[in-house]
């Protein structure tokens, strides 16, 4: 019998779970560490209102929301001027930053998604009602160190994809993919997060009991 | 409440990415204000969009950026008051101007009532009212028909769907919902096309009444 390590490779499509763990990979803990950094900065934000910290975060993080942006399809100067808005958003809204729920990554991608529909289209945003709780004062730092290790290999199991799959990500989330074409790329990769965030929201109803 | 029928997750991953028309978007906030594993979902592929914005090619702000961020810090904006706990999630309230109480509801024959709620052309939402015991038309769609259930429960091929249950159907589906007895059912659909009534009846009124 053959030795199925030496099978030829079939093509699993987008399993992003057979991509390397976090152990397997150097870069990953540079990733994770700056991302708990990014956590301490916006915890600053949050709690003292620390301008320094926004600071810190503005200088990481506005470069790339802009770049974000015009790879979303608008120009420098909207551009430029959504990243300062989403920016002060995350001031304005730092009470909601969750970090049992969301990298600071995360949180900005979704202020930054809002903002683009609200630019592009002139819409609204319809949002889901606010979990009537808001986040932990104390959150479990077990689970915030663990999604913020998830989040951090999944960012490093898509910088592993092949082009043609990263690309298909990409298309999903910059331009208009059909639904039959996200489908191609929904066979996917959250698996664990799934569970870990669904797992939050479970203790944090239950604990409001 | 336990929910039973979910959202696809391309429909999650479309929500996340923001690229769904507006009145898709509007049933996605409002399964997933009921719907714990649906939020998991949604949150899951923010976490992927994160990753993407992480990886962004930065593009260089203005030197004096920061400094007008820093500036704008101290305008206070009034946080926005949300309404929850209604019969409908805050997102549709403010679709509709209010909860339940507030629909402006047009008769469609039979019992049946709907009220189209303003969004982008893209799609089309609407509340619609089946008296209990009721059937909605036959019909079949061109293209795909969310219906979320807000109040009540109804019936059909598909199974049993009560508050936060949602249906998906496709153009090949034909099928006639029955509304449980209890209470009236109450639910938010949504198409991407026109329904296509199966009876010759339905198809005139339809031309009338718009659906």
């Amino acid at each position: 019998m053959r030795n199925p390590s030496l099978a030829p490779p079939i093509n699993r499509g987008l399993i992003l779970r057979d991509f390397p763990k976090a152990e397997d990979t150097p870069t990953v803990q540079d990733t994770n560490e700056n991302d708990t950094n990014w956590v301490a900065l916006m915890v600053r934000v949050r709690d003292q209102r620390d301008k320094t910290a926004f600071a810190a975060l503005f200088t990481h993080f506005a470069p790339r929301i802009k770049g974000f942006l015009i790879n979303s399809g608008a120009d420098a100067p909207l551009a430029e001027e959504c990243a300062q808005d989403v920016m002060t958003t995350l001031w304005h809204k730092a009470a909601q930053f969750d970090p049992a729920r969301a990298s600071v990554a995360t949180w900005i991608f979704t202020i930054a998604r809002n903002r683009r529909i609200d630019m592009l289209r002139r819409q609204r945003r319809p949002e889901p009602d606010d979990l009537t709780w808001g986040p932990a004062p104390e959150p479990d730092q077990a689970d915030v160190l663990a999604l913020q290790q998830e989040t951090a290999s999944l960012s490093v199991a898509m910088a592993a994809l092949p082009a043609p799959q990263r690309d298909l990500i990409e298309k999903a989330y910059f331009k208009d993919l059909s639904q039959s074409e996200i489908a191609k790329i929904t066979g996917l990769p959250l698996g664990t997060i799934k569970s870990r965030l669904r797992l939050a929201l479970d203790r944090l109803r239950h604990a409001m009991k | 409440m336990t929910i039973k029928h979910h959202l696809p997750d391309a429909t999650l991953l479309g929500y996340s990415a923001g690229t769904l028309p507006e009145a898709f978007n509007l049933i996605v906030a409002a399964h997933v204000s009921l719907c714990d594993a649906c939020r998991a979902g949604v949150e899951s592929y923010d976490a992927l969009g994160g990753a993407l914005l992480n990886e962004a090619n930065d593009s260089s702000m203005a030197p004096t950026s920061l400094e007008t961020a820093l500036r704008r810090l101290d305008d206070t904006r009034a946080p926005t008051p949300t309404t929850q706990g209604g019969v409908f999630p805050a997102a549709l309230q403010d679709y509709v101007g209010g909860d339940l109480a507030s629909v402006k509801w047009r008769a469609m024959g039979m019992g049946v009532k709907q009220a189209v709620l303003p969004t982008s052309s893209a799609a089309t939402a609407r509340l619609l009212m089946i008296p209990e015991g009721a059937a909605m038309p036959d019909h079949t769609h061109n293209g795909t028909e969310m219906t979320l259930v807000l109040q009540g429960a109804f019936d059909d091929a598909d199974g049993h769907f009560a508050r936060g249950d949602i249906d998906v159907a496709d153009a090949a589906v034909t099928h006639t919902p029955v509304a449980s007895k209890g209470a009236d059912c109450i639910c938010l659909v949504v198409t991407d096309a026109p329904l296509r009534f199966t009876a010759w009846l339905p198809r005139v009124l339809q031309r009338i009444i718009g659906i």
